[in-house]
């Protein structure tokens, strides 16, 4: 058959024409069909499509704000921001990783668990992105690098601002610490705000005050693109940096505290009566809050939680210690108000008390006794036979409502978290969780301070100044105003003052006996009385060991110290006009006389002395 | 001169057809040419360097364009069945020895030349087609239609199986095109695509799980829009946002900013249909249109079966390109690896095209010299 011929020309010409026509409505109809597609997207999509675009190509990138400073009131700081230098490689603009690598261990001390931690961040990222290798770089490393920099490209220093604390465990529990954001404060806070802010208070005065230190996050608008390269900036929104925190707290006060108690574990509370601003609040022993700050190690966490010193643990706000002897001024002005005794009333002291009917001998610290006692000198030589007769006349629910009104068994309402209110004892108390009669033993022990009774450092500290006060009750506060763009603001000062109803002539009672504890030869704390030119209002305690908490397991030799009593020392200062109350407490150290004591004096003397 | 046609003999014959190239076409073909390099050298940030190597593959393109043109339809008639045959053997060959690229076995590597040969079955498909059945009187009878519907779907099988379904989809299309102008029936038109349409679900257990998600994510892109949806979605918003006037040439913000995946290549369309908007989007398948119709002009005005057929079923096809490739980009479609022709960048795909103008001008302008 030969090739081109049509078999029937006519027949096949209106074919293809009629193909050709039927091939044509079939391309308009799926052409209009792109077209109204066309148009739904374009014209009825437009506003929608050309809203996800500008999303797409602006990337909104926090900028966290700058974490304000904390000072001392003397302006000393304790916790400021310094940069730290990490060694920083760009993936993208560096040849040969692995080359790169090698070239740096040879210059810098990088161990093998960075570079394998480096490894596992580099999946994270980009590949534009610059990602860290070495952190806390010396200056000495940067040095190193910095003269072989122009080598390794890709590579750079970075500088990074980091929470520092100065002071170290001097301040480490009031101060607190700032640490990263973990899950749990994730749900808790603000994602707005927190947006690119890594770290967060994690206790004390950082956890407190978080809001103020932390600032407000800013942002920039950036435009990227698909890939999350950026660009350039479009617009930014600068952040508001964080206020700085004035504290009431006194740098040289906290050392000699600190250092005061040498060896003993304890705590130190000073307060300013008239105001309440806490002067120390130290806790002995502290850590190194710089460790938390970028992620502790977890065996160093471990040796911590696990140290028999429990240095985590806060003492001044949470540690419950019997309040010892220096309870009996608090009992002593309870009698005097419930009438149950006044200035002239005598109890003969044997060496040792007797509930009526029972064999049950409360020994006195004194084994002979101290003969005939008055409230006076209970209070001076500390007589615990005058005490428990006092205690037992009054009865256990006079002594709770007396001494609730000092701020015992409460919380003092600090400007921290994490207080303890103490126990503070009642019949109804011991029914409710115990599920136990209250027995006349009981109230007898609690005149002195021991039984179920415990106390803060804080509120015991608190309770000196409202005595101190005459009366006035105040609420702890440690930090003072914020300065904030150059603008100080003063901080509320957690309500006004509660006046307790006291007769001045009673209170005045107690407190003389408070003075003739240190300036009366016979004074239990009389060595500190001596080569001072102003009165010092204090009170002695020695308490059998309720540790602050039970510990099971101790090392032969520790157990030893750990069965040492309590010493305890109250003060205030000068005792006409006060402005300093001081409750000092010290682990194990025996008798309060002679270790706590001296470190009230030397802080009321050192704190005088300033103007 | 022997030609029988009234209406063609009244004409001198003109440079053009001395020439044998068709300057309605070629104008058609060089605007969008044209338009697709200023799309380009948006689409791709500026960068001068894509538009030259684009600008010498259309020059190449152009070229195979001109140069095919001067094949006699003879020679393609004649030459249809070895060049199916090789075509075929090529296929074969990618299957057993072909270089896998982006997870398909779509290469052969000679050495000095790699290159797609489901390429030139595109061609070679049609024109086996088109030579069959005009070897028969039109319509054809039903065991022509069958065995032309083989030699359609054996390089669409294997073409298929490479896995690249764009390209099954066209050389299927170019044959079926083929086909159709040849006047298989109505019915059977229906009931094959009815056929179709039932083979789907069995369709779906042969395709790979890239091609699944494709598909699933043609019907839903929402669902994964930062994984496999996100080509449909940044295009939807790219075109979207150009609005009905668009954005302006070079200001189309989600293409330059790297949005959109492969902007110079499968998604270039929407690149211009956001900097200019509707209108552009109409004007440039206006155009589209215009060369198919000047295709169909010149199929019609064809003095025999073969040149018809072929011409007509690759201007057919063409339409097929530009509609996969638009309906894709625009989201009516799956995605599936159709460039746009002529706009696009790379260069097989347009030699292939440019080769199919070439011979629709061939057919066209060598009309004159069949014998009767």
């Amino acid at each position: 058959m030969p090739p081109f011929r049509l078999k029937d020309a006519a027949h096949e010409n209106r074919l293809i024409i009629n193909r050709v026509t039927a091939a044509s409505v079939f391309i308009g109809l799926l052409t209009v069909g792109l077209i109204a597609r066309l148009i739904y997207l374009q014209v009825f999509g437009h506003e929608y499509y050309a809203m996800l675009a500008h999303d797409n190509r602006v990337k909104i990138s926090p900028l966290p704000p700058t974490r304000g400073l904390i000072y001392d009131r003397h302006g000393k700081i304790l916790a400021e921001n310094v940069s730290v230098y990490t060694l920083e490689i760009v993936p993208e603009q560096v040849g040969d990783l692995e080359e790169t690598l090698k070239r740096l261990q040879a210059l810098l001390p990088i161990e093998e668990e960075e570079i394998s931690r480096f490894r596992k961040s580099l999946k994270r990222h980009k590949r534009f992105e610059s990602v860290p290798l070495k952190l806390h770089l010396t200056d000495e490393e940067v040095a190193r690098f910095a003269v072989k920099r122009p080598f390794f490209h890709g590579v750079d220093i970075h500088a990074r601002l980091v929470r520092h604390y100065p002071y170290g465990p001097l301040f480490s529990h009031v101060v607190g610490y700032v640490g990263s954001i973990n899950e749990r404060e994730l749900k808790r806070l603000d994602v707005a705000e927190y947006r690119g802010t890594t770290h967060v208070g994690k206790v004390g005065i950082e956890l407190a005050y978080e809001t103020i230190l932390h600032g407000h996050t800013g942002y920039a608008e950036i435009e990227t693109n698909a890939r999350g390269r950026e660009l350039r900036t479009l617009k930014e929104n600068p952040p508001t940096p964080g206020a700085d925190l004035h504290l009431n707290l006194d740098v040289t006060l906290q050392e000699i505290a600190y250092q005061g108690l040498g060896e003993h574990n304890g705590a130190v509370v000073a307060i300013e009566p008239s105001t309440g601003k806490v002067l120390v609040l130290a806790s002995k022993p502290g850590f190194d809050p710089n460790a938390f700050v970028y992620g502790i190690r977890g065996e160093d966490y471990k040796a911590l939680q696990a140290s028999a010193d429990r240095p985590l643990f806060d003492r001044t706000l949470r540690g419950r210690y019997p309040p010892g002897s220096t309870i009996k001024p608090f009992i002593g002005l309870a009698g005097l108000e419930y009438r149950i005794i006044d200035g002239h009333t005598e109890t003969y002291c044997p060496g040792y008390y007797q509930l009526p009917g029972v064999s049950h001998r409360y020994r006195d610290w004194k084994k002979w006794g101290h003969g005939p006692v008055d409230l006076r000198k209970a209070i001076v030589q500390s007589c615990d036979v005058y005490f428990y007769d006092l205690a037992h006349d009054m009865g256990i629910d006079r002594i709770h409502d007396f001494l609730f009104r000092f701020g015992f068994g409460r919380k003092t309402g600090i400007d921290l978290t994490g207080e303890k209110s103490g126990l503070l004892p009642s019949r109804e108390w011991k029914r409710r969780t115990r599920r136990q009669p209250w027995y006349p033993g009981e109230t007898v022990i609690t005149g002195i301070g021991q039984g179920f009774l415990q106390v803060t450092p804080l509120q015991l500290a608190r309770a000196v100044a409202i005595l101190a006060n005459r009366g006035t009750a105040i609420t702890p506060k440690v930090a003072d105003h914020t300065v904030g763009g150059g603008q100080p603001t003063p901080l509320g000062d957690g309500g006004a003052p509660q006046k307790i109803k006291l007769s001045p002539r009673r209170l005045q009672t107690i407190i003389d006996a408070m003075v003739a504890v240190v300036h009366s030869p016979h004074g239990t704390a009389r060595r500190i009385g001596e080569g001072i030119d102003f009165q010092i209002a204090g009170k002695t305690g020695t308490a059998q060991v309720f540790t602050v908490k039970q510990e099971e397991e101790y090392r032969a030799d520790k157990l030893a110290k750990k069965l040492h009593d309590h010493a305890l020392f109250i003060a205030f200062a000068p005792a006409d006009a006060p402005r300093i109350a001081i409750a000092v407490i010290a682990e194990n150290a025996g008798h309060g006389g002679s270790v706590a004591a001296p470190i009230a004096r030397r802080i009321i003397e050192k704190y005088l002395e300033q103007p | 001169m022997i030609s029988s046609a009234s209406h063609l003999s009244s004409r001198p014959r003109s440079l053009w057809q001395r020439i044998h190239l068709d300057p309605v076409l070629l104008t058609g073909l060089l605007v969008l040419a044209a338009v697709g390099l200023l799309v380009l050298y948006s689409a791709a940030d500026a960068e001068i360097r894509l538009v030259y190597k684009q600008g010498i593959r259309l020059g190449i393109a152009f070229a195979v364009m001109g140069g095919i043109a001067q094949i006699h339809p003879r020679t393609l008639y004649r030459w249809a069945p070895y060049l199916y045959a090789g075509g075929i053997v090529l296929l074969l060959a990618v299957l057993i020895l072909g270089d896998v690229g982006k997870g398909a076995q779509r290469w052969l590597d000679l050495g000095f030349v790699r290159f797609q040969p489901s390429e030139f079955v595109k061609i070679f498909t049609p024109m086996l087609v088109a030579r069959y059945l005009s070897q028969n009187p039109l319509p054809p009878q039903p065991k022509t239609i069958a065995f032309a519907g083989l030699w359609i779907l054996l390089p669409t099988l294997l073409i298929a199986k490479q896995p690249d379904l764009g390209t099954a989809l066209l050389v299927a299309s170019a044959g079926f095109a083929v086909l159709f102008f040849a006047g298989i029936p109505w019915r059977l038109l229906g009931a094959l695509t009815a056929l179709g349409l039932a083979a789907l679900p069995a369709l779906w257990f042969l395709l790979h799980d890239y091609q699944r998600d494709r598909l699933l994510m043609f019907l839903n892109p929402e669902k994964d829009p930062l994984g496999r949806g996100y080509h449909t979605i940044q295009a939807k918003i790219a075109i979207g946002s150009g609005g009905p006037w668009g954005k302006g040439w070079l200001g189309g913000s989600q293409s330059h900013l790297e949005f959109l995946p492969e902007p110079h290549t499968d998604f270039i369309f929407a690149v211009w249909a956001e900097e200019f908007g509707l209108m552009g989007g109409i004007t440039l398948l206006a155009l589209y249109l215009a060369i198919i119709a000047r295709g169909f002009y010149m199929a019609m005005q064809a003095q025999d079966s073969f040149s018809r057929l072929f011409s007509a079923g690759l201007a057919l096809t063409f339409f097929v390109y530009v509609f996969v490739n638009v309906g894709m980009v625009i989201g009516l479609l799956p995605v599936v690896g159709v460039p746009l022709p002529l706009v696009s960048y790379g260069g097989t795909s347009m030699v292939t095209v440019m080769a199919g103008f070439g011979i629709m001008m061939s057919l066209y302008t060598h009309r004159r010299l069949v014998p009767s």
